[in-house]
């Protein structure tokens, strides 16, 4: 279901609406979450982020230890360090911050370790950018890190209270990464519901320090060396915790709507059920897909979309379920999949999981301007199948593939 | 409990006075290592401990002293431990220092306990590739005591040259060869490099000269902030020389000057190992397989490096503290 839903709900809990940027949102949820230990370092679009994080800490209304660090390699190191003590962590990034990251992002999965982590989604130098598309997150696919990929402000509030709850449980126990649209979310003012007694929060999402930890009392190693006869197995387990993460993360998004009247499933649908032609996207352009996906009806194309949200663990078997019986899937990817079978990630892997080809286009990319025209078009071409699937097309590049 | 008396300085003429302090007979660096005959990380890695004791954690970069010490499911570690990766010893201890802090105030752990956050990191991961994540952390004034114990190369990768590599020193990226007689540089000042964060507490040690080694541990528990210890450690493989000369060639590195115990507390300066006479610095060279190559004059030229170095030590302890140089001293002499 949708978080449009018609149906009003009984919310249980008393709500406010107020405006935040994309960042500002993420930084009251992690606020309300009451982080332990926060590491940071700047980074456009997300240092927004950390400042704010900073004012909490620094008036009072956040009681939690700031760590300035010297580096996003550190950000997480200190973030990682910190979990490992048995503290509720957080710490934020984009783009090279992530990628300086990067040797320790699998490390919080090996060691099994909570911590939540927002990125402001923007890509990949050269040439530099710090713009938004989604080079970044999608170099994370194979790590073992859960990621999500929000819409809007609202989501990305509503999605690290729930990563929380979903990284401490103790069938998980793995770090989740919330992505959201650089600038087009981190940085545009949105309305949104919070709850009015913090509280709330916490009672949803109480800290369960109940993973392995560090502990003067009861001695134990973390990250030992895994030999051969042993590295693969203690893997597997974390390769098993993201399958098993699959199903909490729904029960805890259901779970979440109850008390906030908000959920939004592994992925979200528009006018599916009945559809010819369908866009699959992520992230902020999902409202102009949903618009033109009107445009098409009224003009009697059967069109429909989805939006992807929870990408690790993939959710292939109810993907297949919402896709498998319509014609054409075409994905927009907002990131470059360099020499792949498919120029877009996510292509690729809808691609497999449909066992059949799709259509692929690229687009947002260096957040080169997008509307829903530009969409429209494109969709069009796949409809009339002037478009092939297992092709390369663009959306907004100069000289590309159209 | 056996009694322990720490005055270092007895040996050395007196003149210094020690804190005496207990040290354990139990122990918490467990015996059935893979270390190598004749290397010294375990001789630092027991007595840290048992200084320290068991309420402390260990942060222990990529190294030597973690792939033979934490080979899954062994351990030699009776205290919470923990490897993340090579570069980032500093950081990762930057977080659970936080988080101590952050617990003992939400009463998850005793406030009134006192939990030691130890990196125990090679050269390598001090000096070179761990150097910002450990500026970082000082800069930042974390409570955490750096251990760095230094071989003078990566060792675990198999004998390359780092930032500490002595000059002259042979290893696998700087070979002596026909044109370049092994390493160029210089040894990267680590201990001075960490004083001049303004910490309160930074030493070097030498583990063939316990005492002192353990005084040095406790004053870095004691005090409040960050704190360094820059601790020579012979590596049998990486220097080439008989096991059974583990200790020896580290005294030979004392008693030629090459290395000089000192400690620099709230920026005051101490040497706290006098020597009176010193041997020449081919007394520690010869020894080792990794100076081999080297001619006359390259020898002469170290001794001179050395003469001028402990000029300057003289001279920030405003008298000679390490004594002049006495080419009638045997190398070796016989033990009693
Ligand atoms: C990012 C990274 N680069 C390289 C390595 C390979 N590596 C592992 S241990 C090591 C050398 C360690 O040297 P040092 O810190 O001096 O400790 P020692 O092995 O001498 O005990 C290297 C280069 C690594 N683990 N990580």
């Amino acid at each position: 279901m949708t978080a449009q839903a018609l149906v009003p709900r009984e919310k249980k809990i008393a709500q406010k609406r107020i405006a935040l940027t994309g960042n500002h949102a993420v930084a009251l949820a992690v606020k309300m979450c009451r982080p332990d230990v926060i590491a940071a370092y700047p980074i456009t679009p997300q240092t927004p982020v950390v400042e704010k994080l900073a004012e909490y800490v620094n008036n009072g209304e956040l009681d939690a230890e700031y760590i300035p660090v010297e580096s996003e390699h550190s950000a997480m190191s200190a973030v990682i360090g910190a979990s490992a003590m048995g503290a509720r962590t957080f710490t934020e990034t984009s783009s090279q911050g992530l990628m300086h990251m990067y040797e320790n992002l699998p490390i919080a999965v090996g060691l099994r370790l909570p911590i939540v982590m927002g990125v402001a989604a923007r890509t990949i130098s050269a040439p530099i950018n710090v713009w938004g598309d989604y080079s970044d997150v999608m170099t994370m696919r194979e790590l073992g890190w859960i990621i999500y990929i929000v819409q809007n402000a609202q989501e990305a509030f509503d999605t690290i209270i729930q990563a929380y709850r979903v990284a401490e449980d103790q069938r998980v126990h793995l770090p989740a990464v919330v992505a959201y649209d650089g600038f087009w979310t981190s940085h545009v003012l949105q309305p949104l519901d919070v709850p009015e007694d913090e509280e709330d929060v916490i009672r949803f999402s109480p800290i369960t320090r109940s993973w392995v930890k560090l502990d003067v009392d009861k001695p134990l190693q973390l990250g030992a060396v895994g030999t051969p006869e042993w590295y693969w197995e203690i893997r597997w387990q974390a390769v098993e915790a993201l399958r098993e993460s699959l199903k909490v993360i729904e029960e805890i998004d259901r779970e979440f709507d109850k008390w906030f009247g908000r959920s939004y499933g592994l992925f979200d649908t528009y006018r599916l059920e009945d559809a010819e032609l369908a866009i699959v996207t992520y992230g902020s352009i999902y409202g102009l897909v949903k618009k033109v996906v009107n445009r098409l009806r009224e003009e009697g194309v059967k069109a429909g979309a989805l939006r992807l949200r929870v990408i690790r663990p993939w959710p292939g078997d109810k993907l297949r379920k919402a896709l498998d019986n319509i014609e054409k899937v075409f994905v927009i990817d907002r990131a470059i999949n360099h020499g792949g079978p498919l120029i877009g990630p996510m292509a690729t892997e809808v691609a497999a999981t449909l066992q059949r080809p799709v259509y692929n286009a690229l687009a947002t990319i260096g957040m080169r301007a997008i509307d829903s025209d530009m969409i429209y078009e494109a969709a069009v071409k796949v409809a009339k199948g002037l478009w092939a699937p297992n092709q390369t097309y663009t959306i907004g590049l100069r000289g590309g593939y159209e | 409990m056996v009694k322990t008396a720490v005055k270092a300085a007895e040996e050395y003429e007196g003149q210094y006075e020690y804190a005496t302090f207990e040290l354990p007979n139990e122990e918490l660096f467990l015996p059935g290592h893979g270390l190598c005959a004749g290397c010294t990380i375990g001789v630092i890695a027991r007595h840290m401990l048992k200084v320290f004791g068991p309420d402390t954690v260990i942060i222990n970069p990529t190294g030597c002293a973690e792939v033979s010490t934490v080979v899954y499911p062994r351990t030699n570690w009776a205290v919470p431990w923990i490897h993340v990766a090579f570069g980032n010893g500093g950081s990762v201890a930057s977080g659970i220092e936080a988080a101590i802090k952050a617990l003992k105030r939400r009463g998850v752990i005793d406030p009134n306990r006192r939990i030691n956050v130890v990196v125990f990191a090679g050269d390598g991961g001090t000096a070179d590739i761990g150097f910002q994540a450990l500026s970082g952390m000082l800069e930042r004034g974390h409570k955490v005591i750096y251990v760095m114990y230094d071989n003078e190369g990566y060792m675990n990768t198999g004998i390359q040259r780092s930032g500490t590599t002595p000059f002259g020193a042979s290893t696998t990226t700087s070979p002596a060869g026909k044109v370049v007689p092994g390493n160029i540089r210089h040894k990267k000042p680590m201990a001075a490099i960490a004083a001049a964060h303004g910490i309160p507490y930074v030493a070097t040690a030498n583990p063939a000269y316990v005492h002192d080694m353990v005084y040095k541990f406790k004053k870095a528990m004691e005090v409040n902030g960050p704190s360094f210890i820059h601790i020579l450690q012979s590596c049998t493989p990486g220097w080439r020389f008989e096991p059974k000369y583990a200790i020896r060639v580290l005294e030979l590195a004392t008693e030629t000057g090459y290395w000089v115990n000192y400690e620099i507390e709230n920026g005051e300066f101490r040497v706290t190992l006098p020597v009176p006479r010193r041997k020449h610095v081919k007394c520690f060279l010869q020894l080792q397989g990794r100076f081999r190559h080297l001619k006359p004059d390259e020898i002469e030229y170290i001794q001179k490096v050395i003469d001028r170095d402990v000029e300057e030590i003289n001279r920030l302890m405003g008298r000679e503290v390490i004594g002049p140089l006495d080419p009638s001293l045997p190398c070796l002499t016989e033990r009693k």
